[in-house]
């Protein structure tokens, strides 16, 4: 596997350090890590889990808006900043690797490297409410 | 292709009695082409004697700088190429979002810190940010990468004639690892040092002043080894040795690791005035 640039290894490191869920995708949608914290959110270790492909990640983590409705994936603040190369932030709903369903405040944003290179983007998860069987 | 080490130095120039075996000027290396084409990497103190032997038949010079620090930049005044009326010089340096090479150079090449505007020199000179991919300089293929270090910093791998030369001087890819060394795809530095026929590394700091040194870029000579050992290099180079370090404790460095390991690569000092063939 080729290795990825400086920019998402130092996010993984610092990301590796925190205490809030932290989840990073490559540039090309790809999951390529999630820190200890998130791993109680989505359900699963990492270590187990693994690096996830981008046309895998909607039928994994079923998402809907808060009132349960569906929701459009390009609505997710982690498809925002990784396709439209903005902040986003969004409250929703999605089925965790547990098979819970959770609540979440999602922050994300793009990382954009020197030279204009669009690297990834990462994504902030915060739990709203316990997740409750799904 | 030739190397040969002109300034091993980091941080700041140590010249003295003690320091006379490893060198006192800070980084610069020489990248002689099979056909004559000259590249300097960094532009250290020690381009100032580098100077004294370029040909005066040479019609173009590249330097490529892997970062702006000022111990990779403070010979860059003092290289007779820039005064040679004609002499095509081009600097290469890592991309800036905000200001481009030439504004980030001129802070220092102009007064006062330097008496010399760059529009003065009578060289040919060309600034590029360097591309970070592959690219070609006089038939010799170059690729830069973007490394672990304080600032946009570029590592430079040098290819000719299937041989190649991998220089990263500041490079800390042990900083915030778990365990290091990690999987290959996320270690810094990994791409462009794999397999490299050289390797010339960060080492310097003693694994106990690591300890107290952690973030500030740099590498303890183990974890320089560990790179090397990761990404299969053939002969690993120790450089940018710190300035508090002379001959003896620079020499007792590089024993205490061959002694640790038992490692299928060499691991040599580096040593101003050195040469190596590929």
């Amino acid at each position: 596997m080729p290795q990825q640039p400086i920019e998402l290894i130092l996010t993984r490191q610092w990301a590796s350090y925190l205490a809030v869920p932290v989840w990073l995708m490559s540039e090309n949608g790809h999951l390529v890590y999630y820190n200890e914290p998130a791993e109680a959110v989505l359900g699963r270790r990492f270590d187990e889990a693994g690096e996830m492909p981008a046309e895998e990640l909607a039928t994994i983590f079923q998402t809907t808006s808060e009132d349960g409705s569906r929701l459009d994936s390009d609505s997710l603040p982690v498809n925002i900043a990784l396709l439209e190369r903005r902040p986003a932030h969004l409250r929703h709903r999605f089925r965790a690797l547990d098979g819970q369903w959770r609540l979440v405040d999602v922050s994300a944003f793009p990382i954009e490297g020197q030279g204009g290179r669009h690297l990834g983007a990462v994504a902030i998860f915060w739990e709203v409410e316990p997740g409750a069987e799904g | 292709m030739d190397v040969t080490l002109w300034g091993t130095r980091g941080s700041l120039a140590a010249p003295g009695p003690e320091t006379a075996g490893y060198g006192g000027n800070t980084s610069c290396v020489e990248v002689r082409g099979a056909e004559g084409q000259l590249l300097i990497l960094d532009a250290g103190t020690g381009i100032r004697p580098l100077s004294a032997t370029l040909d005066p038949e040479l019609r173009r010079v590249d330097i490529l700088l892997t970062h702006l620090h000022m111990d990779h930049i403070q010979g860059l005044g003092f290289f007779a190429g820039l005064y040679k009326p004609g002499l095509e010089v081009h600097v290469w340096g890592p991309p800036s979002t905000t200001l481009h090479l030439r504004d980030r150079l001129a802070r220092y090449l102009s007064p006062p810190l330097f008496p010399v505007q760059m529009r003065d020199l009578p060289s040919r000179l060309t600034l590029h940010d360097v591309p970070l991919s592959d690219f070609e300089i006089e038939g010799m293929a170059v690729r830069a990468s973007l490394v672990c270090h304080p600032g946009p910093t570029v590592g430079y791998r040098i290819n000719e004639n299937g041989k190649s030369a991998v220089y990263l001087p500041d490079h800390e890819p042990a900083l915030g690892a778990r365990r290091f060394p990690e999987d290959a795809d996320w270690t810094s530095g990994f791409d462009l040092a794999q397999g490299a026929d050289i390797l010339i590394h960060d080492t310097q700091y003693t694994p106990g002043e690591y300890v107290d040194h952690i973030g500030w870029g740099h590498s303890s000579l183990p974890d320089a080894v560990a790179f090397a050992e990761k990404v299969a290099a053939k002969k690993m180079v120790t450089f940018h040795h710190d300035p508090q370090h002379d001959d003896a404790i620079l020499a007792r460095m590089v024993e205490d690791v061959r002694r640790a390991t038992k490692l299928p690569f060499s691991v040599i000092g580096g040593t101003e005035g050195a040469t190596f063939a590929l």
